[in-house]
């Protein structure tokens, strides 16, 4: 069953066309892996999928709800989409427990007790149970991010975008934010993760798509992809990238 | 009579100060509540003001901005004196105490929403991003996201901004309020003696130094550290 069908996605800024009809489907349980240069729209698409980017033309469906329509409460529709960002952007004012039952209250309108119960058990998915009263500037970079991953799953999400969770990241606190995508993906959680971390690709996507100039340019399994890329472009990328 | 008698005569009278001592104290009340009101409508306003202004409506943040340039313009003088000298003609009179309080909330008003505003657009995109993708809507972001981060940073230029209009409440003796400086002022046409003005520059200082201090230690407190 598809939970993400974008179709035909076009987004422009003023004179740049970003994304030149770009159709991505995501099936349940899924991990899809964004891969490609800077600049390639990979970003942006993620952050079509939930509308806080508005695409110029197409149509996306998720979890069976039109995006894009207008008739569509596009609060209750974020509800289903959980996002990581790059750099966190967990609340400064606010306990790691704060951080995650805010929405639980405010959105699901759950009481104090359930919403903490609650939260409690996502930043236990997260190994994080005993960082609940620190404020983020407490954490590391690495804790942040995984709290930032336990404020999204709280909501049990049909799907989650990760757009570069690690890319902030010190190089030794990278692996405990993989760990706790891997576990999700254990769960059953349906992926999408925009990266640069081959390796983490490799293991565990499902499929992997490689964009370039605003389009899709093939996609495969891993092994498809990175073993024997059919474009020039792709075949340029995965190049480049394996000499680091 | 040396010029030093003459000199505590003058300024340090006892028998004039002892009589005019519970008008200064009356004035001194009156200024707090005048300073209170201004206060606690002049940041609501300005709050209120900066808020409409995050729905970035254009014709209505362009009228927002005419209204705080022109309140941020205009010497609050003026204002009091167009209110209590110049709505009368146009059939519409209000007391002295009223002009200056309105005068001057508008002006705490204008300044205080280009803080407010300040705040809130310092506050980072991010912020608003992560917490629209949990299905909070706009409203809400606001509340609890984003205004307890931006009136955080707001706090320390605010509290200057409103010293600053607040000690403007003197000016309410110009037309006729018995503040502080009004009393002093009618102290010293009756008893022909400046005693009463020193007693009122005193009043002040012991109601605004502790408002400074406070304020400076408020700007310590809570200098925003990342």
């Amino acid at each position: 069953m598809a939970i993400v069908e974008a179709t035909g996605i076009h987004k422009h800024f003023g004179a740049l066309h970003v994304l030149k009809g770009v159709d991505l489907v995501v099936h349940e349980k899924e991990l899809v892996f964004v891969i490609g240069p800077s600049g390639s729209g990979k970003s942006t698409l993620l952050r079509c999928l939930n509308r806080l980017e508005e695409p110029s033309g197409g149509s996306i469906i998720v979890d069976g709800v039109d995006m894009l329509s207008p008739r569509t409460d596009i609060n209750k529709a974020r509800q289903r989409i959980g996002m990581v960002f790059q750099s966190f952007n967990l609340y400064p004012h606010m306990t790691a427990l704060g951080n995650v039952t805010l929405a639980l209250r405010k959105v699901l309108k759950l009481g104090r007790a359930e919403a903490e119960e609650r939260g409690q058990a996502a930043l236990k998915r997260v190994h994080l149970e005993d960082r609940a009263d620190h404020f983020p500037g407490q954490l590391s970079g690495g804790q942040q991010q995984r709290v930032a991953i336990a404020r999204a799953i709280a909501l049990e999400p049909r799907v989650m975008l990760f757009d570069e969770p690690t890319s902030a990241l010190d190089p030794e606190l990278v692996g405990g934010v993989l760990e706790a995508m891997r576990e999700l993906r254990r769960d059953g959680m349906t992926m999408v993760v925009v990266s640069h971390e081959m390796a983490f690709a490799k293991a565990a996507a499902d499929r992997v798509v490689f964009m370039a100039d605003g389009m899709i340019v093939e996609q495969g399994t891993p092994a498809e992809v990175f073993g024997n890329p059919q474009h020039e472009r792709t075949r340029a990328f995965i190049g480049q990238i394996d000499r680091h | 009579m040396t010029n030093w008698d003459r000199f505590v005569d003058s300024f340090f009278n006892a028998r004039v100060a002892a009589e005019y001592f519970p008008k200064i104290l009356e004035g001194f009340w009156l200024t707090i509540v005048l300073a209170l009101c201004i206060i606690v409508t002049g940041l609501v306003a300005g709050l209120g003001l900066a808020v409409v202004r995050a729905f970035a409506i254009r014709p209505l943040n362009l009228l927002i901005i005419f209204v705080v340039d022109l309140f941020r313009a205009l010497p609050p003088l003026v204002i009091i004196a167009l209110l209590y000298f110049g709505l009368p003609a146009a059939g519409l009179s209000m007391d002295g105490f009223t002009c200056a309080w309105l005068a001057l909330a508008a002006v705490l008003m204008a300044f205080s929403e280009e803080i407010f505003w300040a705040g809130i657009t310092a506050v980072p995109k991010g912020q608003w991003e992560a917490a629209r993708s949990t299905g909070l809507g706009f409203l809400q972001t606001l509340r609890h996201v984003v205004l307890p981060q931006a009136l955080r940073m707001t706090i320390p230029p605010l509290t200057n901004r409103t010293i600053a209009i607040t000690k403007g409440t003197a000016l309410a003796s110009v037309v006729a309020v018995p503040d502080i400086l009004g009393a002093a002022n009618a102290g010293v046409s009756f008893s022909f003696n400046p005693t009463p003005l020193t007693m009122g520059a005193a009043a002040y200082l012991v109601l605004f130094l502790p408002v400074v201090i406070l304020g400076r230690w408020i700007e310590t407190r809570f200098a925003w550290k990342r």
